[in-house]
């Protein structure tokens, strides 16, 4: 156990723990208006066309988290761009960027006489060996993330929901929509030292859809998001540095793999609430029709009876093997 | 009425062309302020895009626009303008509640990176009041039926406070009970001195609240004058014969492979 205190003590390994806040932090929160506009897949997109950043880097001698984020949000902006001006079509239009991307990565990454070793870093993450530059550069883009996008979460939040709506409102949605595909290229690049550029989608996208198992509204939604990522990418550095010795547990995997965990925990607590809500939303009031009354009732509804109370007009029917049994005197009516 | 009222919406001699085809021709229509407007017509007939033209969503090929007597590509007052779109579901990816939906119809109001002030908690709850869903306000918007949907449309577009509503077929596959609440909350907006432009395929208990009836055929104007029946609708011409010309090609959701910066022209 101490050993395990020792090693999170070492430099590098406090360097991955802030890495990994940050990174957890933002990337949901960018994911969020992704999934909200039906665009869960654009992170993923993104990535593979930041393989093409990191292999110029490599290949060109500068930094490749920087080559990464410019091509990263010129990609952005290309998949923005191809989705604005078709629609049905846009998916075709990503897959030939998905495959290009990744295509042109590991071709340059080959003309720079790098094994692939060195790409693979980027690839799956190696969080750490993260620089002490890097882990600075991570966290200010991170910061930049969760600031824009929560500063301007109203305007984001009515651009991703209706995109006519927000233009009748004054609002330029064409900025806006730019804007979120350059802080998902931004977010993407935070994320390639965490988790890797292939697996870079899941830290944005697996954390809402385990909050959205039990959120009603977009904040709180947004909100757990950002918390669960945070738990999904800390945890699972924490957890793949407590492999016993011999063993390698690579921490991007384990983040991701931490997240679905969360995801699988999560759904059938929502599949539940869900259903709950769906047999206590009160019956709609009707014009007063003929109805039959129950004189023999074995037991009284009540609290404690155990059959669901729904609310109905001005009273409250009880679900009773397939009736409603609603409370009428000293009898029950069937409504 | 002492002097003639503002003119809020002036159309001259517009049209808009969709693809290159062009859908709306020669229209030439204006409104003054605490009109209620109903504009109808078949399916195809375009009553839509005029709406989606007035609202500045879809570009004039030819004529001129002035809302509240500035040209459309000055027009920055758009707290002014309460648009309501034709919309099944108001659904997303991320659930939202009744409550963060109609505020987001403030923002026309609000300055970037400024909370919500107590001016705008107070106009979003009585925009819910108004279309009677105070009580479903922290509800997700996705557990509402249909009708209740299209009212958190229009609570979000009251929210804004403006005077001049854009609805674009509030009724539509909306059930009865729900139809009168709407036309409840429309007359509400009438008597409170809101100009009112709705499109419309059936009034249905609508109808008494009309002031004046626009009738598009075929991408062109065919009658404007006081309510008509909804017989009259579909007989109403502007000369006695029939051109029939092929509807606007509709949009069909089956996937298009082509080539991927093509301008599908929607």
């Amino acid at each position: 156990m101490s050993d395990y205190l020792d090693l999170l003590g070492l430099p590098f390994m406090q360097r991955a723990i802030l890495a990994a806040v940050f990174t957890g932090f933002a990337a949901p929160a960018v994911g969020t208006y992704l999934v909200q506009r039906r665009l869960a897949l654009m992170g993923d997109g993104i990535g593979h066309v930041a393989v093409t950043g990191v292999a110029l880097g490599l290949l060109t001698g500068l930094s490749p988290t920087w080559t990464a984020v410019g091509v990263a949000v010129i990609g952005a902006v290309v998949i923005e761009v191809i989705r604005e001006r078709g629609h049905a079509n846009g998916d075709v239009a990503l897959a030939l960027l998905f495959y290009g991307g990744l295509a042109g990565g590991v071709l340059i990454t080959g003309l720079a006489g790098q094994s692939g070793a060195r790409l693979q870093q980027y690839l799956f993450g190696s969080i750490t060996t993260i620089s002490a530059s890097d882990v600075v550069v991570t966290m200010v883009l991170a910061a930049v993330v969760v600031v824009v996008c929560l500063g301007l979460a109203p305007q984001l939040f009515a651009v991703a929901q209706d995109q006519e709506f927000a233009r009748v409102a004054g609002l330029n949605i064409r900025v806006y929509n730019l804007l979120v595909a350059v802080l998902a290229a931004v977010s993407v690049t935070v994320a390639m030292r965490t988790v890797g550029l292939l697996l870079v989608s899941a830290l944005m996208v697996v954390p809402v859809a385990t909050a959205q198992q039990v959120s009603r509204t977009f904040r709180s939604t947004l909100a757990a998001a950002m918390v669960l990522g945070t738990l999904a990418s800390v945890g699972g550095l924490l957890l793949s540095a407590a492999a016993p010795a011999g063993t390698r547990v690579a921490p991007g995997p384990t983040i991701v793999l931490l997240a679905l965990a969360g995801f699988v925990a999560a759904w059938p607590v929502g599949v539940w609430l869900r259903s709950r809500r769906r047999l206590r939303q009160p019956f709609p009031v009707v014009e007063a029709a003929v109805h039959a009354t129950i004189e023999e009732h074995p037991h009284e509804h009540g609290d404690e009876c155990g059959h669901v109370a729904v609310p109905h007009g001005d009273h409250v029917d009880y679900v009773h093997g397939g009736h409603r049994h609603a409370p009428h005197g000293k009898h029950y009516d069937e409504h | 009425m002492s002097a003639s009222p503002e003119t809020v919406i002036e159309l001259e001699q517009a049209a808009v062309a969709i693809a290159g085809r062009p859908i709306l021709r020669g229209i030439d229509l204006s409104v003054h302020a605490g009109e209620f407007v109903a504009l109808m017509g078949a399916n195809g007939s375009g009553k839509s895009t005029l709406v989606r033209a007035l609202t500045g969503l879809r570009p004039l090929a030819t004529g001129s626009l002035r809302l509240f007597g500035t040209p459309l590509d000055d027009f920055k007052d758009w707290q002014r303008i309460g648009f309501v779109p034709q919309r099944g579901g108001a659904g997303s990816g991320v659930p939202a509640s009744v409550w963060e939906v109609v505020a987001s119809g403030r923002l026309t109001h609000r300055k970037l990176l400024r909370p919500l002030g107590r001016r705008d908690r107070a106009a979003i709850s009585e925009a819910l009041d108004v279309v009677g869903l105070a009580d479903r306000a922290r509800d997700g918007v996705s557990n509402l039926s249909g009708g209740q949907q299209q009212r958190v449309l229009i609570a979000r577009a009251l929210a804004g406070e403006p005077e001049l509503f854009f609805l674009d077929e509030p009724t539509a596959g909306v059930d009865l009970p729900n139809q009168h609440v709407l036309a409840d909350t429309l007359e509400t907006l009438s008597q409170r001195g809101s100009t009112i432009v709705l499109v419309a395929h059936e009034l249905g208990p609508m109808a008494t609240l009309i002031d004046r009836a626009v009738v598009m055929r075929d991408g062109r104007v065919a009658y404007d004058g006081p309510p008509l029946a909804s017989e009259q609708v579909a007989t109403a011409h502007l000369d006695g014969h029939h051109h029939h010309h092929a509807e606007p090609e509709r949009h069909d959701h089956a996937p298009h492979i082509g080539s991927p910066i093509e301008r599908d022209h929607r």
